[in-house]
C-alpha cells in the first residue's frame, strides 16, 4: 500500500512539522493568518503557503470575516491517519497481550522453583537437625 | 493489579520514528526473557494474525536475528536484523529490516528497546528510527496488510458458506 509522494493527501501534508504546528494552533480555535504567523514566528507568506497545502487536502477550512480570512481545522481527513495507526497499534496489542500470558507462566514457574528450593532447604535443615540429634544421642552413650 | 491487556500505545514522535510503549505486570528479567527467547517469541510475535514459522536469535553484539510468520493464506511476513547493543535486562539495540519492501537492509530501522522496572512491573519503550518517512510508513502498512489479509480470509469464509 505505497502512498504517492505528493502533498495531495493528508498523510503527507502533516509530515511537515510546521504544518503540524499550524494544526495544533488551529485545534484550539479559529485564527487569522497574521495570528498564526506571529505565534509561529514565521513570515506571513510562509504561513499562507502551508495553509494553502492544508486547504488542498481539506485539513483546513477558511471563511471571510470582514477584511480578515479566518482559518479553522477540519479533522475528518486526520481520521484516516488515526485509523491507519490504530491498525498497527492493534497488531502490537495482540502481540503484547499474548506476551502477558507467557509472563504469567514465567512468574508462576519461578514461584514454584522458589517454593521447591525453600522446601528442599527445610528438608535438609530437618535432616541436619535429625543428624545432630542422633549425634547428640551418640555422645550420650 | 490493573490489567495490562490492550494498553500498548503507538505514537509517531518524528517523521521517521515509531514509538511503542507498554507496561507489563512482571519484573524486567522475565520481560527480557519473553522478548529474546526463541521458544517464547514464537508464542507471541505473530499476535493473532497467524503462526510464527521461525524465530532465530543470536543474542550477542553483531549477532543476527530473523522472525518469520505466516498470516492467513500463506502470506508470509519476515523481519531480520543485527544486535548492536545488549544490556540485559534494561536495554537492547538492534537493526530491523522488513523483508516485504525492496532492498530491506538499506532501509533497515534502528530499534532501541528499554525496560524500566518499578515495583515489580516493567515499562517498555520501543523506539524505531527509520531512514526516512517512506520506510517508516511501509512498516506501519505491514500491520495493515496483515489485517487486510485477515479481512480477505473472513470474506472468503463467508463467500464459501453462501455457496
Amino acid at each position: 500500500m505505497a502512498r504517492a509522494a505528493t502533498t495531495t493527501d493528508a498523510f503527507n501534508a502533516v509530515a511537515e512539522p510546521r504544518r503540524r504546528q499550524i494544526l495544533d494552533l488551529l485545534a484550539a480555535g479559529e485564527r487569522p493568518v497574521n495570528d498564526l504567523a506571529e505565534l509561529l514566528g514565521l513570515a506571513q507568506p510562509q504561513v499562507s503557503k502551508h495553509l494553502r497545502v492544508l486547504r488542498e487536502v481539506d485539513l483546513v477550512h477558511v471563511r471571510d470575516e470582514g477584511r480578515q480570512r479566518m482559518y479553522r481545522i477540519n479533522a475528518a481527513p486526520l481520521k484516516s491517519i488515526h485509523d491507519w495507526l490504530r491498525k498497527y497499534e492493534q497488531a502490537w496489542n495482540t502481540r503484547f497481550d499474548l506476551m502477558d500470558d507467557v509472563l504469567d507462566e514465567l512468574k508462576e514457574s519461578e514461584l514454584k522453583e522458589t517454593e521447591l528450593k525453600e522446601s528442599e532447604l527445610k528438608e535438609s535443615e530437618l535432616k541436619d537437625g535429625e543428624l545432630k540429634e542422633a549425634e547428640a544421642h551418640d555422645d550420650e552413650h | 493489579m490493573t490489567s495490562t491487556k490492550g494498553t500498548a500505545k503507538v505514537t509517531l514522535p518524528a517523521d521517521n520514528q515509531i514509538l511503542i510503549t507498554r507496561e507489563f505486570d512482571a519484573p524486567a528479567r522475565l520481560v527480557w526473557k519473553a522478548y529474546t527467547t526463541p521458544e517464547l517469541i514464537k508464542r507471541w510475535w505473530s499476535g493473532e494474525r497467524g503462526t510464527v514459522l521461525s524465530a532465530e536469535v543470536d543474542l550477542r553484539v553483531g549477532g543476527r536475528w530473523r522472525y518469520v510468520m505466516e498470516a492467513g493464506g500463506g502470506f508470509e511476513v519476515a523481519f531480520h536484523g543485527e544486535y548492536r547493543e545488549i544490556q540485559e535486562p534494561v536495554r537492547l539495540m538492534n537493526t530491523e529490516a522488513y523483508e516485504g519492501i525492496p532492498d530491506p537492509d538499506a532501509n533497515a530501522a534502528l530499534v532501541t528497546t528499554t525496560f524500566t522496572e518499578k515495583d515489580g512491573r516493567t515499562y517498555m519503550e520501543m523506539l524505531s528510527e527509520h531512514r526516512d518517512k517512506a520506510g517508516r510508513d511501509a512498516v506501519i502498512d505491514s500491520g495493515m496488510e496483515g489485517g487486510m489479509q485477515e479481512g480477505m480470509d473472513a470474506l472468503e469464509r463467508i463467500a464459501m458458506s453462501l455457496t
